[in-house]
């Protein structure tokens, strides 16, 4: 089975306020969320949708769907967990424990607040997580990346041609990524907060997809500005 | 969904931009396989439509001829995977004498809003029509409807006399015409007409070919067929003025951007009628999709014209299939895997 996981964890809690989450503000007409749901929605070989969420927007998350996706029998709800690691972990699980796990099945794993993605992108990461088991979406870097250990002078300034600026989904052969989160100690888990970079450091090869520049990730209201600017209403 | 339209924004110069789309009962959405590049698509392309149609149709996105799968259809009318071809003629009345595609209130894909260079298409149900053969063929559906949309007008006005019929031009209107017609009279005599020997020789199923300067003298012709368009059409249509038998009917295919003289001292004398023919509706489509399904010959004399297939991952690849298709002496397809 070929399984997109949307990571929408993130709890929008800043300086102690609770602000909705930014996967829940619109973009143009909908939730910026449903946007990129919407997007597997329409990638035939993706066979279930789970949407990783905070447990206290659950059922927030449910009602959305309902108001927003007609067809929504391949899409389930399942709670997040604390860390990024944690919420992928989470819905490996449900998958565990709702349909089984099977050899070749894969996780494309992709963050809520990033509506742009395209066709080709879910297309190349399902390929690459076929035939390689792990993969990470990926863009040239266009600005020059600094290197600074401690802030105030630089440490070095690496070779901008072979930088990359990483994306999602990244994507993964379920056993394959199960069983390597298990190998890891506590204090790993706690450092290698990102999947793809665990699996490098572990000594793992992590393809790389090409993303686009326009997949951008909606965190800052900046962001948000900017996508609600990009984005036409559809005229005829 | 965020949908990404590559829309033309300059001449040579395509942009991503974001349409937020609708996903409701109305609509079916395509996910386009095969493109194809019209001329029409190559003169917005390299900003020969001129500057004051540019600034009035950019941007937007081009190419009218496409085919695509299902992957999303609410009312389940469609089955995911369903291989389409897109109607890009859009009708918003009917009129009982007059074709969807000369409505002056039908829109046109590629001309009056955005064609099929987009992540996904959302369609209307009344301008789908399955197939069940290769995508790299069917995508040559658009322009087979519109070689069908003339070879019908000349069924229904001609004069009984299809002994001979002259097509003008060897490019892919005048192939696919002269290949429709082929079938739609099998007895008549077919002639080519072309500037180029080499391309002459891929009419194989006419009955003879000639290039224009070496026509023979006494050649005679029942009706005939221009498919040159531009700056040759003046020529075309003057020559075939003067090989056409009387009351016979030259059915004009080709477009131009700069007004035609005609010799109508002669259209006169001979009592010519002159058809004019532009685009095509869903019946030309379905035809033409019955055409294919019913002759296998007919798939693959229209496979030879495809020249270049180019794969199309991104923008630059998008660039290069338009830049090959000046030099391709015949169809240039992007398989679209955007």
């Amino acid at each position: 089975m070929i399984y997109a996981e949307i990571l929408a964890g993130g709890k929008g809690t800043r300086m102690g306020n609770t602000a909705m989450p930014k996967q829940f503000l619109m973009l143009g007409d909908k939730p910026i969320f449903i946007h990129t749901v919407e997007q597997f929605l329409l990638n035939t070989r993706v066979e279930k949708i789970l949407i990783c969420t905070p447990k206290q927007w659950i059922a927030y998350t449910k009602d959305t769907l309902k108001k927003y996706i007609a067809n929504r029998e391949k899409i389930e709800v399942v709670a997040g967990g604390a860390t990024r690691n944690d919420t992928i972990m989470n819905g490996i699980k449900y998958i565990e424990d709702n349909h089984g796990l099977n050899d070749d099945d894969i996780i494309i794993t992709h963050d809520a607040v990033r509506p742009f993605l395209t066709q080709r992108i879910i297309d190349d990461n399902i390929e690459a997580a076929l035939k390689y088991g792990a993969t990470d979406t990926v863009v040239e870097a266009f600005d020059t990346i600094v290197h600074s250990k401690d802030g105030k002078i630089i440490t070095d300034i690496p070779l901008r041609s072979e930088m990359y600026q990483g994306q999602t989904p990244q994507s993964f052969n379920i056993k394959l990524l199960k069983g390597f989160f298990e190998s890891l100690t506590e204090d790993e888990k706690e450092i290698l907060t990102d999947a793809c970079k665990a699996l490098v450091i572990k000594g793992n090869d992590v393809h790389l997809v090409r993303g686009e520049t326009f997949n951008m990730k909606i965190t800052t209201q900046y962001d948000l500005k900017v996508a609600n600017g990009l984005v036409e209403g559809q005229t005829i | 969904m965020i949908n990404t339209v590559y829309r033309l924004i300059a001449p040579k110069s395509i942009r991503a931009d974001f349409i937020d789309l609708k996903l409701d009962d109305e609509r079916v959405i395509i996910r386009p396989t095969y493109l194809s590049i019209c001329a029409a698509d190559e003169r917005y392309y390299t900003g020969s439509r001129g500057e004051a149609v540019m600034r009035k149709k950019l941007p937007m996105a081009l190419i009218h001829e496409a085919v695509g799968e299902v992957v999303y259809d609410p009312k389940g009318e469609y089955k995911v995977g369903t291989n389409v071809v897109m109607v890009p003629n859009t009708p918003y009345e009917k009129d009982p004498i007059i074709k969807e595609n000369y409505l002056r209130s039908s829109k046109f894909r590629a001309s009056g809003f955005d064609g099929f260079m987009q992540n996904v298409v959302s369609m209307r149900r009344d301008l789908i029509i399955p197939f069940d053969y290769d995508p790299a063929i069917a995508v040559l559906l658009e322009l087979t409807s519109v070689g069908m949309n003339a070879v019908e007008n000349f069924d229904a006005h001609a004069n009984a006399n299809r002994d001979t019929i002259g097509v003008w031009g060897n490019g892919n209107v005048g192939f696919v015409t002269a290949l429709i017609l082929r079938k739609r009279f099998p007895n008549a005599k077919i002639y080519i007409f072309g500037v180029q020997q080499h391309k002459n020789d891929y009419f194989s199923f006419a009955d003879d070919t000639f290039l224009i300067d070496d026509i023979p003298e006494d050649l005679q012709l029942d009706h005939a067929f221009e498919c040159v368009g531009g700056r040759g059409s003046e020529a075309a249509i003057s020559q075939i003025i003067d090989y056409i038998k009387p009351q016979g009917t030259i059915n004009l295919m080709g477009v131009s951007e700069k007004p035609v003289p005609i010799n109508t001292r002669m259209v006169l004398e001979k009592g010519l009628t002159l058809l004019g023919n532009s685009r095509s509706n869903y019946d030309d489509f379905k035809k033409s999709v019955e055409l294919m399904s019913e002759n296998d010959d007919v798939k693959e004399y229209l496979s030879t014209i495809v020249s270049e297939v180019v794969y199309v991952r991104t923008v630059n690849d998008m660039i290069r299939a338009f830049e090959d298709d000046v030099n391709n002496d015949f169809k240039t397809i992007m398989k679209w895997e955007i």
